[in-house]
Formats: structure tokens, sequence, C-alpha cells
């Protein structure tokens, strides 16, 4: 049997009146890539914003490696965790945002090191050279001293994967992580993570890449309105895809 | 008959510096400077605690900024220093406080309690508008990688929070140093104390009163240079960035601000 490192079930989330989520499900295996696509609006971000617990569900369960996501049971209901439990299950979570949010008071490579030596406690010389190995899997060990102002877009997002790596989580969470880069630029991002697919990392990728969905996903999802309307392989979702809706968006925009 | 500006007495009240008007001197500057971390302390509190999910603490913080910003200082001064001990029924501000080498005055010690607490209202506005200004992704980024809320404060929040207010926090102490001249009223013997007893004895007011004008001019000038340096400072990464140069900052530091206190 594969392991599970997300069990998502039957997610709900509002905002106010508005539905966001209405029952979203999924599951991701080890060393799964899972790709979610779909238009604005439609919940992918939050559903990913969810697994982290950056946004509070209203219903469902989120579960990552088995344990149970900004809850636990009491008396057979869910009631929300400690704030201080919930930023230890974060650790397990490392997760990309379309604006990087790089600490800009920091350099690179303090970028890198700030949570394993803050949150987990490392010793700094470890953490150093963990963080220096990252930058050079991401392509940037030259620019270890650089504050990210001095950083292109693309190098900024490169420092934010090797941020959330160091942490060794066991899922990657991705937020349209090329969606505020200039398009030059989305290249190279996509490497690392194509990079990061081939070494096994389990990831989810909320995205409008529709080449990197096609070559480097297992399993590509399309959410529409709050759910989950389909969800194949790569070569059956872009081929052949069930769902009238899908077709549909992806007659729009390949 | 007019009088004539006496010279002699105007450079003797500049550099002829006694002992009377060392510790005058020395009273202006302790105060000013504990004062004003009380009131950085009492802010940064008081900022946490309007962002706290007790509903109770959002509720004091608002209260006492609407509390000490609403009335005048030297009220402030006066109720701490002859009121609290009625009020509380209990000896909150002694005679005079013994720590060891060096005793504090109560009435010292009650200028230094006023003046803070007057001034973690102002510096709570100030650190919420820092506070305010970070990015909110930061937050977001530092809980995403199992900071605390506490942590992320610490370490993300804070230092980029300091950039903003840091240049009105040299504004405030610019303030404090002026504002100390109000305890004589209390009977604390600062600059301004001195100057006025002197003042008394002498009947010669210009030459005291411009030197003593002359001395907070220097140690409001000292402050601002050493301002400057903490800025220059904190702004290593901000170079990075394109913020303000160091230029624009002494020009903004050192630009008039004007807010009636007394």
């Amino acid at each position: 049997m594969t392991e599970l490192v997300l069990h998502a079930a039957d997610v709900a989330k509002r905002f106010g009146s508005l539905e966001v989520l209405k029952g979203v499900s999924l599951d991701v295996t080890r060393g799964e890539t899972v790709c979610i696509i779909g238009p604005s609006g439609s919940g992918k971000t939050t559903f990913i914003r969810c697994i982290n617990h950056l946004e509070k569900i209203d219903g469902g369960r989120i579960e990552v490696n088995g344990q149970l996501i900004g809850y636990r049971e009491k008396n057979g209901e869910l009631v929300e965790d400690s704030a201080r439990s919930i930023a230890r299950q974060r650790t397990q979570i490392g997760m990309v945002f379309q604006r990087f949010n790089l600490f800009p008071h920091m350099t690179a490579l303090q970028n890198v090191m700030e949570a394993p030596v803050r949150v987990l406690g490392q010793p700094k010389a470890g953490a150093e050279t963990h963080a220096k190995s990252l930058l050079a899997r991401v392509g940037l060990f030259e620019k270890r001293d650089v504050y990210p102002g001095k950083l292109s877009g693309g190098q900024q997002q490169r420092v934010a994967i090797a941020r959330a790596l160091a942490m060794k989580p066991a899922l990657m969470l991705f937020d349209e992580p090329t969606s505020a880069l200039d398009p030059e630029v989305i290249g190279e991002v996509l490497e690392v993570m194509a990079e990061l697919v081939k070494d096994g990392v389990t990831m989810i990728v909320v995205t409008h890449e529709m080449g990197f969905a096609r070559e480097a996903a297992d399993r590509v999802v399309m959410m529409d309105d709050g759910q989950i309307i389909e969800s194949a392989p790569p070569a059956q979702f872009f081929d052949a895809p069930t769902s009238e809706r899908t077709k549909q968006f992806l007659s729009k925009i390949l | 008959m007019i009088a004539v500006f006496d010279w002699n007495t105007f450079w003797d009240r500049i550099f002829g510096v006694d002992g009377a008007f060392a510790s005058a001197l020395f009273t202006t500057i302790y105060i000013a400077v504990i004062a004003q971390i009380l009131g950085v302390a009492l802010g940064l509190l008081l900022a946490v605690m309007r962002t706290s999910r007790l509903r109770a603490a959002q509720w004091f913080s608002g209260l006492y900024v609407w509390v000490f910003r609403g009335t005048p200082v030297i009220v402030q001064i006066f109720f701490v220093y002859f009121g609290v001990n009625i009020l509380f029924g209990v000896t909150v501000i002694p005679n005079s406080l013994n720590l060891g080498a060096f005793v504090l005055s109560g009435a010292a010690f009650a200028g230094i309690l006023a003046l803070g607490c007057n001034e973690g209202a102002y510096m709570r506005e100030i650190i919420r508008a820092g506070i305010d200004s970070v990015d909110k992704g930061q937050l977001e980024a530092a809980r995403s990688l199992g900071m605390t809320s506490r942590l992320a404060m610490r370490r993300v929040i804070l230092p980029q929070a300091a950039r903003v207010i840091v240049p009105p926090l040299g504004n405030e102490f610019n303030n404090m140093l002026k504002t100390t001249s109000l305890l004589f009223f209390i009977g604390v013997v600062e600059l301004w104390g001195n100057a006025e007893i002197g003042y008394s004895q002498t009947f010669k007011p210009v030459e005291y009163f411009a030197a003593v004008a002359i001395w907070y001019l220097l140690l409001t000038t000292i402050w601002s240079l050493i301002q400057a340096r903490i800025e220059r400072r904190l702004s290593a990464s901000d170079r990075d960035l394109g913020a303000p140069t160091l230029g624009s900052r002494i020009r903004d530091a050192t630009s008039f601000s004007s807010r009636g206190r007394a």
C-alpha cells in the first residue's frame, strides 16, 4: 500500500455567506506531484491555504502524514488546536507563495537558515551547511549573502523554495509560484520545481502553467466553483477530459 | 533703566559647569532616558494587547491611549506625584528610593513614571503604525515555517517595523528631553529648574534662559546625530531595496515637528 501524505476529506470553507470550498476531497501519496488548475475564484488557492491552516476550515478534515491539521478530536468533535500545536504541525508542510514573501531584512542564506535554527532549534553551523547546499540546489549559492531586494523575481522565488525545503517538509505546497514573475524568468523556477519532482518531493502545485502540469505532474486536478470536477493523469486529463467544464476550460487556455 | 545683556554670566552658564549644574544636567538625561525606555516597553505591550485575541486586552489598550493622550501631561505628573498614594492607599511613590550608590527622589521617581506612562500611549500608536506597515505576507510566510506568533513578531515583524518606528521614536525622545523640564513643577531640579533657581537669585532672566536653551539645543543635537547612526545601521538591507537614503532620513529627522504637549 502506498503511503498517504495528504488526506483531505470533504473540506468546506466559507467567507461570510460565500461558499468557497464545497466539500473538497483529495489524497496525495508520497512522492506524488499533483497540479491543481482551474479558473480564478474556483477555490484552488484557498484549498492549499487550508492544508497548512492559514485558513480555518468550516467542515471536513485534513490530515498530513496521518496527523489532523488545525484541529484535535474531543468527544468525537473537532475543536481548533492550540496555536503552538498548529505551529508544530506546519513545520512538516512547506509553502511557496505567489509573491515570494522572503524576509527582506535577511540575506538569502539567513532566510533559508532562519526557521531551522529558530523553530527547530538546529545548531547554526549545521543549518548553515544545509542552507548552502539548498541554495546550490536552486542555483543560487553565489547569491547567498545578497538581500532579497537585490534579487530578480525568479531568484527570489528560488530562494523561497530553498527556504521551505530547509524544514525537510513531508509536503510542499506551491501557490501559483510563477504568476507574479516576468515571463523570461518563469522557466528557471519551473526548472527547479521539475528537479524536485525528479527527487521525489511530494508536492501540490496550484498553477496556470499547463506545460509544467503536463510534463511534471503525476495527476492533474481541475477545480471549479469550490469543487474538484476532474482528476486524472496528465495525458488523460489533457487529451481526453471527461467533464464538459474541463473541456471548455482547456479549450480557452490551450 | 534698561538692563544690559551680561555676557559674562551668559558664558559662565554655558561653560562654567559647577556641581549643581552637572547634577541638573545628569537629572535631565537619566529621567529622559529611563522614561523613554519605559514608554517604549509600555507602547510595545499595549500594541501587542491591541492585536490580542482577548477582548479585555484590546479594550484596555484603547482606554489607555484615550486617557493618556487626552489629558495634559502636567496634570498626569501632578496626579502621579500627589494622587497615586492616596488613590491606591499604599505607598507607590516613596519619599526617596535608595538604589545603592544612587538615591532617587520621590519626585523624580513620580516624574519618570508619569512621563513614561504618557509616552507609552504615543509609542503604542507609533509601534502600531510600524507593525501595520509590514506586508501581511510576511506573517503568513513566518507562520508557514512553523513560527509561533511571538517568534514571528520578534524575528520577522518587529525588525521590519523598526525601520518605520525608529524615525518617529527619535523625535519622541527629542520631545522627552525637553518635556522633563515640566518636572520642576513637582520639585525635580533638572536643567530648567537649575536655570529657574539661578534666575530667581540674580534676576538675570535673559542670560540664564538663553544659556539653558543652548544646553537643550546641545542635547537634542547630540541625540539627532546618534539617531542618524542608529537609522543608518537599521537600513543595511534598505540600501538594497531602494528605501530612503540616509540624507533624506536626516532631513526628516531634523525637520520641524510640532506637537504641543504641556
